[in-house]
């Protein structure tokens, strides 16, 4: 905290600043307690700072506006690298962070996004967030909202592969396709966790039903940014951004 | 008469004229009663083929999207097959929505057990915030759709091929009086109405109609309340609302006997009449229950 307050300039409303990508192990280390974190521990955080840094059209000031780009961690479990990166971009208080799991914290192992400011869904249970990126992107369809500059609101969602194995996903990813659901962003973290693995890469099942599909090394910025901003037009769009494996 | 079926799909595609934030989700079951309203709405009737995780999850989605969606099929599908995404991707978000299950809990006797879903009422009793109808007569289920659709909050409409003969709903979510009598008090819920009226026929009862069983208008039980015993009669899980009356009655001792459907697989097929007999809700059936625990 006192590095955070020293080093970071505060906003009018008396918010810390947005830190930078060098400040997330520092807050990170807030909620765990620990100096250095595991690949399991971090595998999210380069997309998620991609994301929020250089992607995502939301900021605190614009968190309630009909045509924000909407984040959805569908990956619910290990969230200390989601929270660090909302504090590191403002929507979250750092005085938040070191009573994460504790009882009357906003931050639980788990996200409430009734709780937690910016999240835009609550997950822990596997297989819900694809499913309800597809009902938010056909609702912002629906009303056909566009922003000043002509561009439409996008739905991202951040899945790990072995959340794969639940089948509510393939509900989700066959109807997304064949709806050519085109403001669906779908990305993969691929840690090889799931357990009976996924031959012929998991692009291949988002591929035959109609989705874009791209790979990239999930902890290269510049790749993962041109992943995830590449054109995709009349289809949804799948990134599988490749991490360590995790240690089994 | 027209069905309930009928009359959801009817009415729910003239609101989509009037109402630009609603949205239909279908998976498969009752799309071809909606398909000019699909071809004219494309964007707002959404039919996702045989996925009822993805029904449900879409319904969230779309609440989350700012539009009131109303999701829809056989109540198996609806609540019992999805129930998860039900607590979590509706309850658990804050999401409002509407979901209308046809079927009931034996309309469909001679498909067997997969098809239907007397333990629904029950099941969503176990989350919070819904308002459950069970709708008697198309009339009554048409204002509740239409009261829906204009909401922000968690509503479960149960239609039913059975309905009474006329409507007998006095006031919107509150029991109307059908019968006044000393003995004892019959509650009983959407189209068992009829067969507890026969039933009854010169008993000296007080019997109270239930359109919308929860939340359950207490203060009318209450203010109508001659003897402290009730017998409630639901087309659904027997002793489903027992723990709301009970709780209504909580200061006073009373006697509760709860009718309904059986938990037993019946294991047999033929008509919704074979069904409601089996289960103990045919007139003369319910006569006898309702004399032998009232003392008539």
């Amino acid at each position: 905290m006192n590095g955070m307050t020293s080093t970071a300039a505060r906003t009018a409303a008396g918010r810390p600043a947005p830190a930078s990508y060098a400040d997330l192990p520092r807050l990170m280390s807030l909620m765990t307690g620990d100096a250095k974190h595991d690949q399991a521990a971090t595998s999210t955080l380069d997309v998620l700072w991609v994301l929020y840094d250089r992607v995502l059209r939301v900021t605190p000031q614009t968190a309630a506006d009909d045509t924000r780009d909407r984040f959805l961690l569908s990956k619910g479990h290990g969230p200390m690298a989601y929270y660090a990166v909302l504090a590191a971009q403002g929507f979250l208080d750092p005085a938040e962070l070191p009573g994460f799991g504790s009882s009357g914290s906003v931050l639980g192992l788990h996200p409430d996004h009734l709780l937690v400011p910016g999240a835009e869904i609550s997950s822990g249970s596997l297989g819900h967030g694809l499913p309800l990126a597809v009902g938010l992107a056909l609702g912002l369809r629906a009303q056909q909202l566009t922003r000043p500059d002509g561009t439409s609101p996008r739905v991202f969602v951040l899945l790990g592969d072995g959340e794969l194995d639940e089948g509510s996903n393939y509900e989700a990813i066959a109807f997304a396709g064949r709806a050519g659901l085109d403001g669906l962003h779908a990305v993969v973290v691929d840690n090889a966790s799931a357990s009976h693995g996924w031959p012929g890469g998991i692009e291949a099942r988002f591929a035959v039903e109609g989705w874009s599909v791209l790979r990239t090394g999930g902890r290269d910025h510049a790749a993962l940014h041109a992943a995830l901003t590449a054109p995709h037009p009349g289809r949804p769009h799948l990134v599988v951004a490749a991490v360590e494996p995790r240690d089994r | 008469m027209e069905t309930m079926r009928e009359r959801f799909s009817a009415v729910t595609s003239r609101l989509l004229a009037e109402q630009p934030r609603l949205a239909v989700v279908l998976a498969d079951i009752t799309a071809d009663s909606f398909g000019p309203a699909c071809r004219r709405y494309p964007d707002r009737v959404i039919n996702v083929g045989i996925r009822e995780q993805l029904l449900i999850s879409v319904t969230g989605g779309l609440a989350l999207a700012g539009l009131r969606p109303v999701a829809h099929t056989f109540a198996s599908f609806l609540i019992e097959r999805p129930f998860e995404q039900i607590k979590l991707d509706l309850n658990h978000q804050g999401a409002g929505a509407v979901l209308v299950s046809a079927g009931a809990s034996y309309d469909y006797a001679d498909s067997g057990r997969t098809h239907q879903a007397p333990g629904d009422v029950a099941l969503l009793g176990t989350l919070p915030g819904w308002t459950v109808h069970i709708p008697g007569h198309p009339d009554e289920a048409e204002r509740q759709l239409r009261a829906a659709a204009t909401g922000h909050d968690l509503v479960y409409v149960r239609l039913s091929s059975a309905a009474n003969t006329v409507p007998l709903e006095a006031a919107p979510g509150r029991l109307a009086v059908l019968r006044a009598g000393r003995q004892g008090t019959v509650l009983v819920a959407g189209p068992l109405a009829d067969a507890v009226l026969d039933a009854t026929q010169g008993l000296d009862v007080t019997v109270l109609y239930a359109a919308t069983i929860r939340p359950l208008d207490t203060a009318t039980l209450r203010a109508m309340l001659a003897a402290p015993a009730v017998v409630l009669v639901e087309p659904y899980l027997a002793g489903t609302s027992a723990p709301a009356v009970s709780g209504a009655l909580r200061d006073i001792p009373h006697r509760i006997l709860g009718l309904g459907v059986g938990r037993r697989e019946l294991r047999c097929y033929g008509t919704p009449a074979d069904h409601q007999a089996a289960h103990g809700l045919d007139a003369r059936s319910l006569r006898a229950s309702i004399s032998a625990f009232l003392g008539g």
